[in-house]
């Protein structure tokens, strides 16, 4: 792996992190790690802490508890804006794209750039998109001056993904990326993520489909009632052992009882 | 979102064998494109053909130059008025109370400008009437953004007290409740004409400047390797643009020639163009009026863009009131009544803004209050009841958002909305 520093690669760690919202304890000492250049999975049932966990990270919901560690150094992030100050860009479901605008004013949005402060930079701004969605491979798209409205779901993603790796990011999280997709689109997709990784991005991908996961991801974190059950290699696991963890795997911890200290994984 | 005439490449969607580089392609692109429902201004030139075919048969005058000249003195306002709505539309907004707060621009100033009394310049006059109109917007947008209240009932309400405002004003000043205006400059605003010679300076400066604008685009973008405009595509829109500006000029001038005020309404129209089209602060208002939460996680200032946006309603509104209060040399208790709300929004409305957000352009404010102002004028020249007038407008409305809406079901069936 390169790019590597006194962190062995390690991008993002959050050790022991909780977050409650009242009475319900959404995560409860959620140990959960990224590195540089891997495609980490985040799986579990609906409930489990999967969102609740990514929010957290960049600071929408900011932990009650815990420590988080990115590029090696303990950050405190209270918002979306610290999180992309530190390189880390999310790309939601719903892919937070104006249909009415075209694909260099979407990519570009709240970071237009200008000649002179006020006055658009279209060309340059064009010219980047194009840069950007080329490096990512992405041929589906004709033109970067078609509006968004007129995209199919596939090249959406592909728009939205290129727009979160423009900006020197170094950590991609990716919510459910091919839930709404065909087969062909999932495909593109999915190898969109692993470029990605290839760029020596850390990337988190959320999804309910194992079998995208197994085809993308290296490891597989697997959330239960909101704690972290199991951490895999995609490699060295099987399909029926991580649905056999998504839905009985052991909980370290009862909230609110014992106070044990977490069992390494 | 380019400048220039109907034809513009993002009006028309990419495809897969035409290239648009070249004249035959960027037509048949463009052609695509209105069949998927991307009409453009296709609507407003087919609707004002039939209206001058209508009245010019039914209406001997209605082709003259004296009313040609009068034409464009009633369309002058609305269209001013109507920039502001276009702005408010596409932020997914509505102002309904442009009417009232374009009369309160015109009696502030109109009471300023009363001689002695306390007599000041009509500059600081209009000044201080844009300022109040301004802060109108400003206030309005306040309460809808920070407490969250829908527009329309905001505006509403903004309607009823800007009504009660001009009523107390007027009534206060006067006991009859008219207000003349005896000042020159502010009579000329909506009374004076250019002289034919400064007609086609104006003429000569437009055609020139758009085809400057045309070239220097279509030479960045290809010394930056990108796909510009093919050349044939900006002569012929250029010459379009000559001949329907050198054409206006000249049958204004074998009347009283171009009015002053439609010289003011073009510097708004290419200044809000400009906002709109090519500055951050109008990419940004098209980002709000198609996803407000997509802009709020850009980290795009939604609340700001808003308010922004209704105090430019506000302002505009205040110009067109003055020009309103000038043509008629009088402000009165009933000014900002009557049809004028409909109108403008009308008029952005049937010029091709959506009042869904996010899609529109400011001239659209132009070809609307051309086809507005035409139907009305056309109609008093035939000597129609009021009632047959109202129920004609609000049948061309109808038929407009018809249109509008017939096209965005042919996006939606292509996917493309």
């Amino acid at each position: 792996m390169m790019g590597t520093s006194q962190t062995d690669g390690r991008l993002l760690e959050c050790t022991g992190v909780s977050r409650a919202f009242g009475a319900v304890q959404a995560l409860y000492r959620v140990d959960f790690e990224v590195r540089r250049g891997e495609v980490m999975a985040l799986v579990g049932d609906n409930g489990a802490g999967k969102s609740t966990l990514i929010k957290s990270i960049v600071g929408i919901h900011p932990f009650d508890e815990g420590e988080v560690r990115f590029e090696g150094k303990a950050v405190h992030i209270h918002g979306p804006r610290d999180a992309a100050h530190l390189g880390i860009e999310v790309v939601y479901q719903d892919l937070a794209l104006a249909d009415n605008l075209d694909v260099v004013a979407n990519m570009f949005l709240g970071r237009e750039r200008t000649h002179n402060v006020v006055v658009l930079n279209e060309s340059s701004m064009e010219r980047a998109s194009r840069e950007a969605l080329d490096s990512l491979s992405v041929t589906t798209l004709k033109s970067v001056r078609q509006r968004v409205a007129g995209l199919s779901g596939g090249q959406r993603q592909a728009v939205a993904v290129a727009k979160s790796v423009m900006w020197d990011s170094k950590l991609v999280i990716l919510d459910e990326p091919t839930a709404a997709l065909g087969v062909a689109q999932t495909r593109q997709v999915l190898d969109l993520v692993r470029r990605l990784a290839e760029k020596n991005l850390g990337v988190v991908i959320i999804s309910h489909n194992l079998h995208d996961v197994f085809d993308a991801a290296d490891r597989i974190t697997v959330l239960r009632l909101g704690q972290r059950v199991a951490t895999l290699k995609t490699s060295e696991t099987t399909q029926q052992e991580v649905v056999h963890a998504i839905t009985a795997g052991t909980l370290d911890h009862v909230p609110g009882m014992a106070d044990a200290p977490p069992i390494e994984a | 979102m380019t400048t220039g005439e109907a034809v513009s490449p993002a009006d028309a969607p990419g495809s897969d064998e035409t290239s648009p580089e070249t004249l035959s392609g960027y037509a048949q692109l463009w052609w695509q494109g209105v069949k998927y429902g991307e009409l453009g201004s296709l609507p407003i030139i087919v609707g004002l053909g039939v209206i001058v075919l209508i009245f010019g048969l039914l209406d001997d005058t209605f082709l003259t130059e004296r009313n040609f000249t009068n034409l464009l003195l009633q369309m002058a306002a609305i269209a001013t008025i109507a920039i502001g709505v276009v702005f408010v539309l596409l932020i997914g907004e509505i102002d309904l109370s442009v009417a009232f707060v374009s009369a309160v621009g015109g009696v502030v100033m109109t009471l300023l400008i009363r001689p002695e009394d306390p007599g000041w310049p009509w500059w600081l006059a209009i000044a201080i009437a844009l300022l109040c109109t301004t802060a109108i917007g400003f206030v309005q947008a306040l309460v809808i953004t920070k407490a969250g209240v829908p527009s329309f009932v905001v505006t509403l309400s903004g309607l009823l007290v800007w009504s009660g405002v001009v009523l107390i004003l007027t009534t206060q000043a006067s006991e009859v409740g008219t207000i003349r205006i005896q000042d020159d400059t502010v009579i000329g605003i909506a009374n004076d004409f250019l002289s034919d010679v400064q007609g086609w300076i104006v003429a000569v400066v437009v055609v020139a400047a758009f085809a400057i604008l045309q070239v220097q685009t279509a030479r960045t973008r290809r010394a930056g390797g990108l796909v510009a405009k093919p050349t044939v595509v900006m002569v012929l829109q250029t010459l379009g643009l000559a001949a329907v500006t050198f054409a206006a000029v000249w049958y204004a001038n074998k009347d009283r020639g171009i009015p002053k005020v439609i010289l003011i309404l073009g510097v708004f129209l290419v200044f809000w163009s400009f906002i709109a089209s090519r500055t951050r602060f109008g990419r940004h208002v098209y980002a709000v009026g198609g996803n407000a939460e997509a802009s709020r996680r850009a980290g795009i200032n939604v609340d700001r863009v808003r308010i922004a946006v209704f105090m430019i309603g506000g302002f505009m509104a205040g110009v067109g009131g003055i020009m309103l209060a000038s043509r008629l040399r009088s402000v009165a208790t009933n000014t900002g009544s009557g049809n004028l709300l409909l109108l403008v929004i009308a008029a952005a409305v049937i010029g091709g803004t959506s009042l869904f957000g996010g899609v529109g352009r400011v001239v659209s404010a132009l070809y609307g209050a051309l086809v507005i102002a035409s139907i009305q004028n056309g109609m008093d020249l035939l000597g129609l009841a009021s009632g047959t007038k109202f129920v004609i407008t609000g049948l061309v409305l109808l038929g407009a958002v018809l249109v509008d809406a017939y096209a965005k079901r042919r996006r939606v069936a292509r996917g493309m909305a």
